[in-house]
């Protein structure tokens, strides 16, 4: 077959941060009209590649061609003129402004006297066109992550990108909104858009991409067309030879009657900020079972979080803990009590970054390690629980003794994860625990929640991958603008009474009065 | 000086460690030196001669290198007050302040228990002196802590309230019957002067000062709760997260800081001044606050800092005398100093 030359050539891509060697002589080419997915496990240089692509880093070696022409990537701004535009993970727009002003914010043609009108106007046709709905004289704050992603995309194109890098794409997206994003895709494509996302799911990978590059430790495992690609292969170049193994199903080992250890009784909360709050939530967690949270992020998932956590407090309702009254407990005493947390964005909300590895470990319970009173910590101690910690997660960082900031986000998790169920919990409250998670990483995490229920902890687990919540919950309830809108054992289409189907819980996310069965 | 550097990193090699900050520190007074060399030429003077004539006469003999020590005291004590609370982020411009309320509550022992033993009553005195302080300084911990009101703010304010507070008691109840109407108290007795060292008029204060300096850099590089202070300085939402009790920690390194300004006040009062005047302090706490920003909070670097600074504030006496340049000239220099420190802070990343 007679392909066209590529319209972005990488060669001999080279670059290292101190300790590690994140792309090692990578060779990319992206053609026009190609959806183009970058797979790996965490860690294996993903983001770095992007990041060079788009004028982040500068690499210590290797070229960069566009149409057949040398270029030098310094900065975003370059990149940017040559084309080439990035939506990043953590959305950068200004909450304040309306998509309009967000959108003009980035114009490279913006007179002094801003049309806001004319603007909007091409916002419009763009957005028709490709089947990116966003409201235009919305402020950006009241926008969902998939309209917000949708506007980010709007703007590259107004910004005339022909190569749009996505970096996790799908991470914070209901799977409706995926389906939609890719069906953006498929029409950016047909008018000779390069797209290059970063993904971790290889069904998402496989349902849209026409090429999938894999990465591992910072070299090109393999190319992939479409067409030639199935998931095993995938999953092989990624890690090599291991096998992969079964994800564990899980089966209820809840005993029914046995005493909840956090047990919510008509738990409200103001809406604060642009959360809906929670009204009137009643919900009990027993040993030995994962309570599934389904719900589109932001329909009162972080209040509830934060309130079983201590965060935040219950404005009218009561929450008990293994029996005791614990409405009024701080965070320390709820997890010196056996709850722990793992937040969706360990970087941010469980991680400190200028401190090491071994320093973050210490801070999960700064006083187990404690001696002399507190005036010494025990780093023996500290680095044993870590190692046998990582360990159990089937991982290992270099050193542990580097600050954590030097970690990839992905590793981030993975020790924040390591450290918060070494703990021994009683209760685990996890936040999309397997986001930005490898696959190989997911699953072990996996592995690791299930035989911490089965040691007799209770799981909350906030996820909007349904597939995840399925597999893994004893029992789902469904949150929507801060109400549980139904609950149940999740079970295959058309089951009993009680029980909950996916996609019962779909139209439930979504607010949708229908219900599947009458 | 590796014991006091291991406020930033316990783990990182010692020489590696002190050669950033060291080198960052030489270049900032570089260029200070040189702005105000500019001024100097402005007023007709010949720059390189008043710098002679700043370091010969501090550091080019025993007399002036002692000269040196003393104004060192006070102002290592006020840049740990503005350095302990900056590793959460606090910003407490009221080391003046403390170290005023601090002197005052010093004076109180030293003019109501004058009969005790030297050795006890200067203990209190210091006791006084940091509780003093601290709980001055806690007030604006306490303000901020509950989200109130900011702390930069009230420990702004506070210094005109202690300072003021000072004056009230000089010039009413504390006054000295027999001072000529000077608004002062009593001289202290002798049991209530700090002890000097060699014969000098350098005193305790300054053993005071740099234990205080290694003391606060053990506590935040070696301790559960340094752990836990650099945890909330480097990511508070993580570390509210993991149960570190935040307003508790604001309310600490407040009365901490506060404390260690008061002592400065004490060991001013007791060992240079001898009685409760309300020119006690040239802006100590003020000065002090620059040092903590030009070290960057290191306490290696507030030694070094202070050093210079002192050299500086002694060298401003001789430039009025050699060079017929008005005192406060020296005043520039120290703007000149905080505008490149400060010009640093902003164009960090």
């Amino acid at each position: 077959m007679n392909t066209p030359p590529p319209l972005l050539t990488l060669r001999g891509i080279t670059k290292s941060f101190p300790g590690v060697l994140a792309n090692d002589r990578v060779d990319l080419d992206v053609h026009r009209g190609e959806v183009h997915a970058i797979v790996g496990e965490n860690g294996a240089g993903k983001s770095t590649l992007m990041k060079i692509l788009y004028g982040f880093h500068r690499p210590d070696a290797g070229e960069i061609e566009l149409d057949g022409r040398p270029i030098r990537l310094d900065t975003p701004h370059a990149a940017r003129r040559c084309g080439i535009g990035m939506v990043f993970q953590e959305l950068v727009q200004v909450p304040a402004l309306t998509v309009v002003e967000n959108i003009a914010l980035f114009l490279p043609d913006l007179p002094v006297v801003v049309d806001g009108a004319a603007i909007a106007t091409r916002i419009r046709e763009t957005a028709e066109r490709y089947g990116l709905a966003v409201p235009p004289a919305a402020p950006l704050w009241q926008l969902s992550v998939g309209e917000q992603q949708r506007v980010e995309i709007v703007k590259l194109l107004l910004a005339d990108a022909r190569i749009l890098i996505l970096d996790e794409p799908t991470r914070s997206l209901a799977p409706h909104e995926v389906d939609g994003l890719f069906r953006i895709f498929a029409n950016l494509r047909r008018d000779g858009y390069a797209i290059v996302f970063i993904a971790h799911k290889l069904r998402e990978v496989l349902a849209c991409a026409d090429r999938v590059t894999v990465l591992r430790r910072g070299v090109v495992a393999g190319s992939l067309r479409r067409d030639e690609a199935t998931a095993a292969m995938l999953v092989s170049l990624m890690f090599g030879a291991l096998v992969a193994e079964p994800v564990p199903r899980a089966t209820t080992t809840a005993r029914p009657g046995t005493a909840p250890i956090l047990q919510l009784e008509r738990v409200s909360v103001p809406p604060l900020g642009h959360g809906p709050g929670l009204a009137e939530i009643d919900l009990a967690i027993r040993p030995h079972e994962i309570l599934g949270v389904a719900g589109v992020a932001g329909n009162g998932q972080r209040e509830l979080g934060d309130v079983i956590l201590g965060l935040e407090p219950c404005r009218r309702g009561t929450k008990f803990l293994g029996g005791e009254d614990a409405t009024r407990w701080p965070v320390a005493k709820m997890r010196a009590h056996g709850v722990v947390f793992i937040p969706e964005d360990a970087r941010r909300l469980a991680a400190v970054g200028g401190l090491t590895v071994l320093e973050n470990l210490a801070l999960g319970d700064t006083r187990r390690y404690a001696r002399a009173g507190g005036f010494a910590i025990d780093w023996d101690a500290a680095r044993a629980d870590l190692d046998r910690a990582l360990e159990r997660l089937g991982v290992s960082i270099a050193s542990p003794d580097r600050p954590i900031d030097a970690l990839s986000g992905g590793n981030v998790q993975r020790v924040i994860l390591a450290r918060e169920l070494a703990r021994d919990p009683r209760l685990i409250v996890a936040f999309y625990p397997m986001r930005g998670l490898d696959v190989r990483s997911a699953m072990a995490a996996r592995a690791l929640l299930l035989r911490a229920r089965d040691a007799g902890a209770g799981v909350l687990l906030i996820s909007e991958d349904l597939d995840e919540l399925f597999a893994l919950s004893d029992r789902l309830i469904v949150l929507f603008r801060g109400r549980i809108v139904g609950s149940g054992v999740p079970a295959p289409p058309g089951g009993r009474p009680g029980e909950l189907a996916l996609d019962e819980v779909g139209y439930l996310m979504t607010g949708a009065e229908r219900r599947a069965r009458g | 000086m590796a014991d006091a550097s291991l406020l930033r990193d316990s783990r990182l090699d010692a020489l590696g460690r002190l050669a950033a900050p060291l080198g960052r520190f030489a270049a900032l007074l570089t260029i200070a030196l040189a702005l105000f060399a500019a001024v100097l030429v402005l007023f007709g003077r010949n720059p390189l001669r008043a710098y002679a004539d700043i370091f010969s006469s501090t550091l080019g003999s025993a007399y002036g290198v002692s000269e040196t020590l003393v104004k060192m005291t006070p102002l290592i004590l006020t840049a740990l007050a503005a350095a302990v609370p900056s590793r959460i982020w606090l910003i407490n411009v009221g080391g003046e302040g403390q170290l005023f309320v601090g002197a005052l509550c010093a004076t109180w022992a030293a003019i109501h228990l004058d009969g005790l033993p030297s050795f006890l009553l200067l203990t209190i005195m210091a006791a006084l002196g940091f509780l003093g302080g601290g709980l001055w300084a806690a007030i604006a911990g306490g303000l901020r802590a509950g989200g109130w009101v900011s702390e930069t703010i009230s420990t702004l304010l506070m210094n005109y309230v202690a300072i003021l507070l000072v004056n009230f008691l000089v010039f009413g109840p504390w006054k000295d019957p027999d001072g000529v109407n000077y608004p002062q108290t009593v001289e202290f007795a002798a049991g209530a002067i700090l002890p000097m060292l060699g014969g000098t008029r350098v005193h305790l204060g300054l053993v005071f000062a740099l234990v205080a300096t290694i003391v606060c850099a053990f506590l935040l590089a070696r301790t559960r709760w340094g752990l836990e202070v650099r945890a909330i300085g480097g990511n508070a939402e993580a570390a509210r997260r993991n149960g570190i009790p935040i307003e508790r920690y604001v309310l600490v390194t407040m009365l901490i800081g506060g404390g260690l300004a008061g002592l400065a006040g004490m060991a001013e009062v007791s060992a240079i001044q001898g009685r409760l005047r309300p020119s006690l302090s040239p802006g100590y706490g003020y000065s002090g606050f620059l040092i903590s920003w030009m070290a960057g909070g290191h306490p290696a670097g507030i030694v070094a800092a202070a050093f210079v600074l002192a050299v500086i504030t002694a060298g401003g006496d001789i430039l009025q005398m050699t060079q017929a340049l008005p005192g406060s000239v020296v005043n520039i220099l120290m703007a000149v100093v905080l505008f490149v420190v400060l010009a640093r802070q902003a164009g960090r990343p």
